[in-house]
C-alpha cells in the first residue's frame, strides 16, 4: 500500500479541483486526471443556472429558482448552502480574475456566435462587454480567426434585442503570422508586446483597429488578448483607442479557460494537493461498503491508489466519466449505477435540440452525494460524486454546469475532509443533518 | 421509442470499415475532432512560427497520405518528440505514434543517405555505438571532445550544434563498475529487477546506476543487469525506425528472459521507460513486447509502487544540496511529475523546488543539431529562468539530455532522484 492519501481526487475539472480544494483543510489530498485539464476547452465562464429545466429562461436569478428543481437534480441534493459555498471557494481562489460574485443576479455575456448567456461569473477581461451594458460596441475579428465572425456575431446581437447597437469589422491581425496561427501564438505576441513589422504588437493593434472605430465607447475581441498578462494587454489598448476594451469567449482551445486553469492548479499546488496527470483511472478495489482503492493504468498494468475518502469527479459523456456502447451506460471507474432506458432507441430524440435522455446520463446520489444503487441503497460509504458524472441535469441546456461542478465538488471534497478529521475528532459531516 | 426505424439485429453500422488492426492509425486519426489543443501544448510550434504542430503531423497528414503521390511534409523532422501531445488530447489521438511513423516514412523514403542531415543524425542516434568506442578510452575521448578543433569540425562538417559541450565519458563504465564488484550483492529469487540502465547511465553518470543498485538492494532486491542495446529513444526521434528495431530486438529478447526469471524490469531514464512501455509496442511486433511493456517501471515508480517507501524516508535525513527540480516531458506522460519533489519533501535537509512544467527544450539529439540550437535555447528559457529563481542551486531531473540542457542554461550540476535516494536511505 505505497501510494496513499487520506483523499484521492478521480478528476481534474472544476469539480474536482473544488473538492480537493474544500478537503485539503483537513487531509492530505492528492488529486489525480487522464489527462491534461479540459479547462482549456471551457469558455472561462462560470454558469449557475441559466434555464430552468423546463425551458424557461434566461433566469434572473439562480438563487430563486434553485427551490422549484426536480428531486434529484444536484443542486436540490446538495442544498442552496452548497452552492454559495461553491461559489464563495471560487471567488476566494480566483480573486480580481473573475467579476459577478457582487450580486446573485445572471450577467447577460455575449458569446462568440452572437447569442447572449445568462452566467454568474464571468473573466474580468470579459466585464465591459456585458450585452445589459447600454454603450454602443465595435466588434473586431481576425481574418485567421475564423471561429469569430464579427460582422455576424454583431448581427445576431442586434437580432437579439440588445439594448445598444453593435457592428462587426474583421481585420488582419497585424506582423506575419502563419495562416493557421494558434489562439496562443496571438495571446503571447501581446504579452510580450512583439515587435511586429517594426510597432510594438499591443500598438500595432490598436493602430489597426483605430481607422474602424466610429462613436462606440467599447471595443470586443476574440479573447486572445494575452496569456499571462490580460490585464496589461487590456490596459494598453484601451489607451490607445480611447475606449473600453472586452473579450468574447471562444471556443477551444480557450484562452478564459487557459487561465482559469492556471489559477486553479496555482491553488492546489499552494493547498499542498498532490497532483498527477498522464494516466486513466480504470477500476476499484472495493470491500464491502468502502472503496480501497482506485486502479490507475500506468500503461498496460494496473497501479493501487489507496485512500481514506474519494471523490469521483471524472465528468460525463464527454469527459469520458461516463462510458457507453451499444449494450448500456455506465461509470468508468466504480461502476457505479447509471439510470438509463433499457431501449437505446429511448436515449435520444430526433432532432438536435430535442430534450434528449442522454443528456441526462449520469450517477444517482443521496443528499450526502454517496453514488447509490440501482434500487436506492448507498454504493459505498467512503465515496461521493461531484460534476457531470453525476445525472438528473442537463447542464449544456441549463447552462449550470460551472455551478454544479463547484456546489457538489465542494459539498464532497468538504464531506469527505471531514470524514477524515472526523476519524480522530469526531467532527460532524456535510450532508449528514439534512 | 423514436421514429426511426427499428433496428435490424443484424445489422451492425460500426462494422464497415471491418476489423483494425494494431498498427492501423485510423481510428486514432478519426478521434481526432480538431480542438487544437495539442498544438497550444507543443513547445516547438510555441517558438516557431514555421512549424505546422501536432495536429498536422499526425492525423491531418495520415489523411493527406491517404492519396497517392502525397509525400511526408519535411517540417516532420522539426518534431522534437517531446509526446507532449500524447498527454494534451483529450480525445485519446496517439499523436507520438503518428509522428514516429509519418517521420520513419520520410526518412526512409525521402531523405537522400548521402546528405549531410542523415549521416549526422545517424551519428547523433546511433549515441551508444560512439559511446562504446569512446568508453575504451574515456580521457583520450574527453580530451578530444574538448578540442577546439573537434567542435569545430563538428560544426562544419556535421552540422552538431558548436555552443554544447559534449558529455563527458566516465572513466568506469558502470558495467564495469558492476563487474569489479562481482555483480549482485543480494540474491533473492523473490524479489528481482532487471535494471535497463540505458546508454547515458552506463558510459556517463555510472553514479545513477551505482545509486540504483545501492537503493534496491538496501530494499532486499536481486539486481540482474542484463546485455542491453539502446532504448531507440534518439533513433524515433530521427526516424531511424531500422536500427530502433535491431536495439530492441536485442532488449525485448534478453528483458523478456529476465521477466521469466521473476524479474521486473526498471529503469533509470524516463525517456527509456517511456520506449519500452509505450513506443516499443506501438511501433514493432516483436515476440515478447507486450510482455516487457507490462513489466516496465521507471525505478523510482517501481519503489514508490512495491515499497513502503514513505516509511523508509520518515526520519531519514540527506546531505544533499537543495534542489531545483524539472520534470522530463517523458516523465509527465507517464504521469511521474509530481514524484520527484513528494520524494523529497519527506526527506529532511533537503529542499526541492518544482521549477513548472515548460519543456526543457533539448529533447534528446533534438537540441545538438545545428539548426536546431537556437530553437533549443528560446524553449529552454522559461526552464533557466524558473531555475535561477528558485531557493537551490542544484538541478534535478530523471532525463540525461535534460539535465544537459539545465547545466547549459544555468551551470548549475543536476543530480538524479535516485542519487538522492541514496543519501538519504543507504548512505548513514
Amino acid at each position: 500500500m505505497a501510494i496513499s492519501d487520506d483523499v484521492l481526487v478521480v478528476g481534474g475539472g472544476v469539480a474536482g479541483v473544488a473538492a480537493a480544494l474544500a478537503a485539503s483543510d483537513r487531509a492530505d489530498v492528492r488529486l489525480i486526471s487522464h489527462k491534461q485539464s479540459t479547462l482549456r476547452s471551457a469558455s472561462g465562464l462560470v454558469d449557475a443556472l441559466g434555464y430552468a429545466p423546463d425551458g424557461d429562461g434566461p433566469i434572473v436569478d439562480p438563487f430563486d429558482a434553485i427551490d422549484d428543481l426536480p428531486e434529484g437534480h444536484p443542486y436540490e441534493r446538495v442544498g442552496k448552502t452548497a452552492v454559495r459555498e461553491g461559489f464563495s471557494l471560487f471567488d476566494d481562489t480566483v480573486g480580481d480574475m473573475y467579476r459577478g460574485s457582487h450580486t446573485d443576479t445572471n450577467a447577460l455575456v455575449p458569446t462568440h456566435g452572437g447569442t447572449v448567456k445568462p452566467t454568474a461569473r464571468y473573466p474580468a477581461s470579459a466585464a465591459a462587454g456585458l450585452a445589459s451594458d447600454g454603450r454602443d460596441a465595435l466588434l473586431v475579428g481576425f481574418e485567421a480567426l475564423t471561429d469569430f465572425d464579427a460582422p455576424m456575431a454583431a448581427s445576431h446581437l442586434d437580432a437579439a434585442g440588445v439594448p445598444f447597437d453593435a457592428r462587426g469589422v474583421t481585420v488582419r491581425f497585424p506582423g506575419e503570422f502563419r495562416a493557421d496561427a494558434k489562439v496562443t501564438r496571438y495571446a503571447h505576441a501581446l504579452d510580450r508586446d512583439e515587435n511586429l513589422d517594426g510597432t510594438p504588437a499591443r500598438t500595432a493593434l490598436a493602430e489597426t483597429v483605430k481607422r474602424y472605430l466610429g462613436d462606440e465607447e467599447r471595443v470586443g475581441f476574440p479573447a486572445v488578448l494575452g496569456d499571462d498578462d490580460p490585464a496589461g494587454v487590456r490596459a494598453d489598448l484601451e489607451a490607445e483607442l480611447g475606449a473600453d476594451v472586452f473579450e468574447v469567449p471562444m471556443g477551444p482551445p480557450s484562452l478564459p479557460g487557459l487561465r482559469l486553469e492556471d489559477r486553479l492548479y496555482k491553488a492546489l499546488e499552494e493547498a499542498g494537493v498532490r497532483v498527477e496527470s498522464g494516466n486513466p483511472a480504470v477500476g476499484a478495489e472495493t470491500d464491502g461498503d468502502r472503496v480501497e482503492a482506485v486502479y490507475v493504468d500506468r500503461g498496460r498494468r494496473k497501479v493501487p491508489y489507496h485512500a481514506d475518502q474519494f471523490v469521483l469527479a471524472t465528468g460525463g459523456l464527454v469527459g469520458k466519466g461516463i462510458d457507453s456502447d451499444r449494450d448500456g451506460v455506465r461509470e468508468a471507474v466504480f461502476d457505479c449505477y447509471v439510470p438509463q432506458p433499457a431501449d437505446r432507441y429511448d436515449w435520444f430524440e430526433d432532432d438536435a435540440f430535442d430534450d434528449h435522455a442522454f443528456a441526462r446520463f449520469g450517477v444517482d446520489v443521496d443528499r450526502d452525494l454517496h453514488p447509490l444503487t440501482a434500487d436506492g441503497s448507498i454504493d459505498y460509504d467512503n465515496l461521493r460524486g461531484a460534476g457531470s458524472a453525476l445525472g438528473g441535469y442537463d447542464f449544456a441546456a441549463e447552462k449550470s454546469g460551472g455551478g454544479v461542478s463547484l456546489a457538489t465538488g465542494y459539498a464532497a471534497g468538504d464531506a469527505a475532509g471531514a470524514a477524515v478529521a472526523g476519524a480522530t475528532d469526531g467532527a460532524t459531516i456535510h450532508g449528514d443533518t439534512q | 421509442m423514436s421514429d426511426a426505424e427499428s433496428p435490424d439485429d443484424e445489422f451492425e453500422p460500426v462494422q464497415v470499415f471491418g476489423d483494425e488492426t494494431e498498427m492501423d492509425l485510423r481510428p486514432g486519426s478519426d478521434d481526432c475532432y480538431k480542438c487544437s489543443t495539442c498544438d497550444t501544448n507543443c513547445p516547438v510550434a510555441e517558438v516557431d512560427d514555421d512549424f505546422p504542430g501536432p495536429k498536422f503531423q499526425g492525423p491531418e497528414q495520415w489523411r493527406l497520405k491517404r492519396k497517392e503521390d502525397r509525400d511526408i511534409d519535411d517540417s516532420v523532422m522539426k518534431c522534437s518528440n517531446c509526446m507532449r501531445c500524447d498527454g494534451a488530447c483529450p480525445s485519446n489521438v496517439p499523436l507520438s505514434q503518428m509522428h514516429n511513423t509519418a517521420r520513419g516514412e520520410y526518412v526512409d523514403e525521402q531523405m537522400d543517405k548521402l546528405s549531410r542531415e542523415y549521416v549526422r543524425n545517424r551519428i547523433l542516434s546511433n549515441y551508444r555505438f560512439f559511446a562504446s568506442i569512446a568508453s575504451k578510452m574515456p580521457r583520450v575521448a574527453n580530451f578530444v571532445a574538448g578540442l577546439g578543433v573537434t567542435t569545430w569540425l563538428g560544426e562544419k562538417v556535421m552540422g552538431i550544434s558548436g555552443e554544447r559541450e559534449m558529455p563527458e565519458f566516465a572513466t568506469q563504465t558502470f558495467r564495469e563498475w558492476w563487474e569489479d564488484r562481482g555483480g549482485a550483492q543480494v540474491s533473492n529469487p523473490d524479489k528481482r529487477v532487471a535494471y535497463f540502465h540505458g546508454c547515458y547511465s552506463n558510459y556517463n553518470t555510472p553514479e545513477v546506476g551505482k545509486s540504483m543498485v545501492r537503493v534496491f538492494e538496501h530494499f532486499g532486491y536481486e539486481v540482474m543487469v542484463p546485455p542491453q542495446r539502446c532504448s531507440g529513444t534518439p533513433m524515433f526521434a530521427n526516424g531511424m525506425l531500422d536500427d530502433a528495431r535491431r536495439a530492441a530486438e536485442t532488449n525485448v529478447e534478453e528483458l523478456v528472459a529476465a521477466i521469466g526469471e521473476g524479474a521486473d524490469v526498471v529503469a533509470s531514464c524516463t525517456s527509456c521507460s517511456m520506449s519500452l512501455r509505450q513506443e516499443y509496442p506501438e511501433l514493432f511486433d516483436i515476440h515478447g513486447i507486450e510482455d516487457l511493456a507490462a513489466h516496465t517501471y521507471e525505478a523510482v515508480e517501481y519503489l514508490r509502487i512495491h515499497e513502503d517507501l514513505d516509511g523508509a524516508l520518515e526520519d531519514a535525513d540527506a546531505d544533499f544540496p537543495d534542489l531545483a527540480y524539472h520534470a522530463p516531458c517523458h516523465a509527465r506522460n507517464q504521469g511521474l511529475e509530481g514524484q520527484a519533489v513528494e520524494v523529497a519533501d519527506r526527506i529532511d535537509g533537503v529542499e526541492a523546488t518544482d521549477v513548472g512544467d515548460s519543456c526543457s527544450g533539448i529533447s534528446g539529439t533534438y537540441g545538438w543539431k545545428e539548426e536546431n540550437y537556437d530553437t533549443s535555447m528560446k524553449i529552454g528559457e522559461e526552464m533557466f529562468e524558473h531555475m535561477e529563481a528558485a531557493d537551490a542551486e542544484t538541478g534535478l531531473t530523471e532525463c540525461p539530455t535534460c539535465a544537459m540542457q539545465m547545466e547549459h542554461g544555468t551551470g548549475y550540476d543536476v543530480r538524479h532522484t535516485l542519487e538522492l535516494l541514496d543519501a538519504a536511505i543507504v548512505e548513514e
